[in-house]
């Protein structure tokens, strides 16, 4: 039987952000915990002022041997690129 | 309105400060020896919250005693650093050795659930500063309370180990935890003035928040147990000499060192 608690990917939202980013890992023995440990570990600065945590093992994610694959056939699209427009200089956050 | 002793305000923030200070030192020693990496942290943030308290009571406390004496106060360090224990105000359940883990969450719970209800009733009070330090540190007391109360459940309902830890951590300091809730003349007398709370009557409220947390765990309400006492006297268990000789080491055998 595994004696380890299971690893916890966090993820901080900062005040002035949009998006929850990667800070790192902790270990955690439940749900409670993991938010718990995370705040104790990756909040001390005032890093953020929203948590998620994710069991490490639920993250599925793309295998770099397929990046080509995936992510190749993008860049020669630019129509799909939005740079073709002249933004009005009075809409700041597009 | 009862005018208030100076000497009194002086001895009430001393307590206060006193008992931050000597649980913040103990939470300290956890840090390199926690479970995990984790809770090395979260001893440490404890700590810290309650050492910055401490910091806070006893700054006031030396400014009372300026007022007193009309020549400038000892300042936060002098107190905390040149008292001997026959001076230290600390309630004997904080100065009680780490043990193992279940025997800290219980030290903890019961402080943290007594401070969260005090600071409460503290945070309305008629001195001005002591209102204040109550309300900032109720939020970092809120988060004590969950994280004791958490491990009380997890250590409780746990494995057959775990809660034989947790049973007997809650039923070996229970004895400490009357006098969180004992008074003397000078609580009476600052409670009567509206500064402090009437710690008697945070007893059942205090009582019923342990109760189903220990509920919850699955554990039992430890049995009565002769109350063990003095701190308002300075009258303190063995322990705190050990913990002062290495508190204060430093500054007693290199007074005035800086770095």
């Amino acid at each position: 039987m595994n004696k380890e608690w299971p690893l916890w990917e966090v993820f901080i939202r900062s005040k002035n952000g949009l998006a929850h980013r990667h800070a790192g890992s902790v270990h955690a023995a439940d749900a409670q915990m993991a938010l718990e440990n995370a705040r104790d570990l990756y909040t001390r600065r005032q890093e953020g002022v929203s948590l998620w945590v994710v069991p490490s093992a639920q993250i599925v994610a793309s295998d770099p041997a397929e990046a080509e694959a995936l992510f190749e056939p993008a860049k020669d699209k630019i129509y799909r690129h939005p740079t073709f427009y002249d933004i009005p200089s009075n809409v700041k956050y597009i | 309105m009862t005018t208030v002793r100076k000497d009194d305000l002086f001895e009430y923030a001393l307590r206060l400060g006193d008992s931050a200070l000597v649980l913040g030192h103990r939470l300290s020693e956890w840090c390199g020896h926690a479970p995990e990496m984790e809770l090395d942290m979260a001893m440490s943030n404890l700590g810290l919250d309650l050492i910055g308290q401490a910091r806070l009571f006893l700054t006031y406390a030396g400014e009372i005693e300026g007022q007193i004496t009309g020549k400038p106060g000892r300042d936060e360090d002098q107190l905390a650093y040149l008292r001997d224990a026959l001076d230290y105000r600390n309630f004997l359940l904080v100065e009680q050795p780490n043990g193992d883990w279940a025997a800290t969450i219980a030290r903890q719970l019961y402080f943290s659930t007594f401070q969260q209800l005090c600071f409460e009733k503290l945070a309305a009070s008629a001195d001005e500063q002591l209102a204040a330090i109550a309300r900032k540190a109720l939020p970092e007391i809120a988060y004590h309370v969950r994280f004791a109360t958490e491990w009380t459940v997890r250590l409780g309902d746990g494995t057959e180990e775990s809660k034989r830890r947790m049973q007997e951590g809650l039923n070996n300091l229970f004895r400490f935890t009357d006098e969180l809730f004992a008074s003397d003349e000078v609580e009476d007398r600052l409670a009567a003035a509206g500064i402090a709370p009437d710690a008697a009557a945070l007893r059942p409220l205090w009582q019923a928040r342990i109760e189903q947390v220990l509920r919850e765990a699955t554990l039992d309400v430890p049995p009565p147990h002769r109350p063990i006492t003095g701190a308002r006297k300075g009258h303190h268990t063995e322990h705190l000499g050990y913990l002062l000789a290495e508190m204060q080491f430093l500054q007693r055998a290199y007074p005035g060192a800086r770095w």
